[in-house]
């Protein structure tokens, strides 16, 4: 039977006693909080089927973002045991453990896995679908049989892209950007490549239905009060991002369709083989660039790869950025600060992005230089409002240095970091030095490693006792922190230096005269802390399966809705809401006495009114 | 929804902006293809949110002063639960690898999708779920 979700049981409770409500929702972790089973109790009527019948049909949002970040957890861990036989290769130089074959194929899946499958699946599949319906109250995302497909396609999509390793020839090995002409079928023979292209495709269409949930799911399904202008940051983050997957996905998924095309269906989109020379009246110049009639352009690829792949990089980074977002002001025990401006510089981002994509193609000769170099050093202005606004709501804040806020504070570190050698990158002379050497390695690295890895993990620690109503324990997550941070510093700065002495990327083995060595190994065993320090990260989620601690509703003394709701939250999410008055309506009914501090825009508001009033 | 609207509208005007600059500037035509198509794809739904926001005025999510019980009354009807997403995802899963590995894979491939689209159409019509 269809459930229909009647708002009339979604009412605030008639202006509750509030001590009555204090004490159940902030309770301390342990202090007699309820197991998950319990705190199901009332939501766990007939709502389907159960069991490994309940993973396959469920249409529900919070199963389908698990089964989202189960697997983007997965994959996440085995492009990461790929990254560690890429590094052992490159300990030593004329390594052999690994042929040039295999480096090829490694370095190609570990870079498709976590750009493709884990980094932006893991957002806005997993995260994203899991909390945005919780932060603005609605009771799932719009198209709920849309969402589920969206999982499958998923999941196929990286099977058959893993499949690579099983086929004659082996995975692709064009590297996760596939250029043409490497990527066609004289260069790149096997099944390997197309099932990669096929691979992409699925996650593409994949990603595109997630995008519309998430824009159909923030535009129609907001509880009332809920305005556009108090949803948390991380929601509007996801709106943003979810616009990009919309301008960027359908350009690689097409891109790929006529890769294979080329490859296959014998077209000459990318390629210039088969190509008649063309001269006479077909043969004409637009302002000083030979153009030829009936030829493929290999810089074609170049253009459409990188108008997907430069939004991609945002599409991978804002998600996290609302991550960030939602845990500074709440270990700061402070509203977000400068709250429209984060709003704004999200979308200054966002439509800079889509404009900066062949700055990855300086080196082509054929792009307009200063155009690209304008815009991308633009965007250095919105991500420095974000850093200020960090800072600021950091500024006199009470921090609580929690697991999440630690890797909070490391990606701050680490973004920043990325960030300068992206304004230096943003340079063309500097790029045209240092493209395609270890310098631009370490600094993706940075970025992505920053943003999908130190705030994907603050996310995971923060949502945790919302998703199973348990909490990880602390000791072992700063464990895994600090493992984390000083095993991220020792792979990635000598990666800088060995890139400025000239290393370029994608070689499977180096000359020993150079003074190369040293840094690779100490890149190696920054990659081996790194890998311990996720090992420290299953021991705690082993251990927090097996021994429980009960979180209670908001073991944070959160501010936005997801908090209001029990951990796990009930089918269909809420019971009853609370009056939504401000960008942080938890806190606002947990803390009614502190309501006569405004914050955030009913700050502003109250400014606005203070100052016509008269003195009295 | 007129924040909405906006949101979509500047997109659009953005990325006309910007094509119209990128156009005159480099003369390069992949790239002003797909600003064109961005800008479209701001000013389609844009508008279209535009007109409807002048139909329906402000909706108890765009006030501020909206309470909770503003909103009572049926959301959605949304399907507990269905075994149609999968069986379209493992079609398309079948299809998509029948152009690597032997087109006779397309034959359960396509079955499912047909089976799949069926099931979900008349799973809407009747209303049920697995």
């Amino acid at each position: 039977m269809t459930d229909v979700t009647d708002v009339t049981d979604v009412i605030a409770p008639p202006t509750p006693g509030l001590d009555e409500a204090l004490p159940e929702v902030i309770l301390p972790p342990g202090a007699g909080g309820h197991l998950p089973d319990d705190a199901h109790a009332h939501g766990h009527e007939d709502h389907g089927p159960t069991g490994i019948l309940k993973w396959l049909t469920s249409t529900d949002h919070k199963v389908i973002g698990l089964s989202y970040m189960i697997t983007s957890i997965v994959l996440f861990y085995f492009a990461g045991i790929m990254a560690l036989f890429l590094r052992i290769q490159l300990t030593t130089p004329h390594s052999s453990f690994l042929t040039f074959g295999q480096y090829n194929e490694l370095f190609t899946m570990h870079g498709s896995l976590m750009l493709y499958l884990f980094a932006g699946p893991f957002a806005f599949g997993g995260l994203a679908n899991y909390i945005v319906p919780l932060q603005i109250g609605a009771p799932d995302m719009a198209f709920p049989r849309l969402n589920a497909l969206s999982y499958w396609l998923y999941l196929t999509g990286s099977i058959t892209m893993l499949m690579g390793f099983f086929v004659a020839g082996g995975a692709a090995s064009f590297g996760w950007v596939a250029y043409a002409p490497l990527s066609s079928a004289t260069s790149s023979p096997g099944l390997g490549g197309d099932v990669w292209i096929m691979g992409i495709a699925l996650t593409g269409f994949s990603a595109i239905f997630t995008g519309v949930n998430l824009v159909g799911t923030i535009f129609y399904l907001r509880a009332p009060g809920m305005t556009m202008f108090r949803m948390p940051i991380f929601t509007w983050n996801m709106l943003v991002t979810a616009i990009l997957i919309l301008i960027a996905f359908p350009v690689l998924t097409s891109a790929m369709v006529m890769l294979f095309a080329d490859r296959h269906f014998g077209t000459h989109i990318f390629t210039v083989t088969g190509c008649h020379t063309v001269t006479g009246a077909t043969q004409f110049l637009v302002h000083g660039q030979l153009t030829q009639i009936g030829c493929g352009s290999p810089l074609l690829w170049q253009n459409l790869f990188w108008f997907f792949g430069h939004p991609e990089v945002y599409i991978l980074a804002l998600p996290f950025f609302g991550i960030v977002t939602e845990i500074l002001p709440v270990f700061s025990r402070k509203p977000v600060f400068g709250y429209k401006g984060m709003v704004f510089a999200t979308m200054a981002i966002a439509a800079l992005s889509t404009g900066v994509w062949a700055h990855h193609m300086f080196t082509t000769g054929a792009v307009l230089l200063p155009f690209f170099s304008f815009l991308s050093l633009l965007i250095a202005v919105p991500t420095g409002i974000k850093f200020f606004n960090w800072i600021g709501t950091m500024w006199h804040g009470q921090l609580a240095f929690t697991t999440p806020m630690l890797f909070c504070l490391g990606f701050l570190l680490a973004f920043l970091m990325g960030g300068v050698t992206g304004i230096m990158l943003a340079s063309p002379p500097i790029d045209f030095a240092t493209h395609d050497t270890y310098f631009v390695v370490a600094h993706f690295h940075q970025v992505l490693e920053g943003t999908a890895v130190f705030a994907g993990f603050a996310g995971v620690y923060y949502w945790y006792p919302k998703m199973f109503g348990r909490m990880l324990d602390e000791k072992l997550g700063k464990w895994h922190f600090w493992l984390l941070f000083v095993g991220f510093w020792l792979t990635f700065m000598p990666q800088y230096v060995v890139g400025l002495k000239g290393m370029p990327r994608r070689v499977a083995s180096y000359p020993s005269n150079l003074g190369w060595q040293v840094y690779n190994e100490l890149s190696t065993i920054g990659a081996f802390i790194i890998a311990l320090s996720f090992a420290i990260m299953l021991w705690n989620f082993w251990k927090s399966w097996r021994k429980p601690v009960p979180s209670g509703n908001n073991p944070w003394d959160a501010h936005t809705l997801e908090w209001f709701t029990t951990s796990p939250p009930p089918h269909h999410n809420y019971t009853h809401l609370p009056p939504i008055r401000s960008e942080r309506p938890t806190w606002d009914y947990n803390h009614p006495d502190a309501l006569a501090v405004p914050h955030g825009i009913a700050a502003e508001a109250a400014a606005k009114v203070r100052m016509k009033e008269p003195v009295a | 929804m007129r924040v909405e609207a906006i949101l979509l509208l500047f997109l659009g005007v953005f990325f006309g902006v910007v094509g119209l600059v990128y156009w005159f500037w480099s003369y390069e035509d992949a790239g002003t293809a797909m600003l064109v198509g961005t800008c479209l794809l701001g000013f389609l739904p844009g508008s279209y949110y535009f007109f409807w926001h002048r139909r329906m005025g402000y909706r108890v999510e765009d006030r501020n002063d909206a309470s909770i019980e503003e909103g009572a009354g049926e959301i959605n009807s949304f399907p507990g639960s269905s075994i149609w997403p999968f069986v379209l995802g493992m079609g398309a899963f079948l299809t998509v690898n029948s152009l690597v590995f032997g087109i006779w894979l397309i034959l359960p491939g396509i079955t499912l999708i047909v089976t799949a689209l069926v099931g979900v159409t008349a799973e809407s019509r009747r209303g049920g779920h697995v």
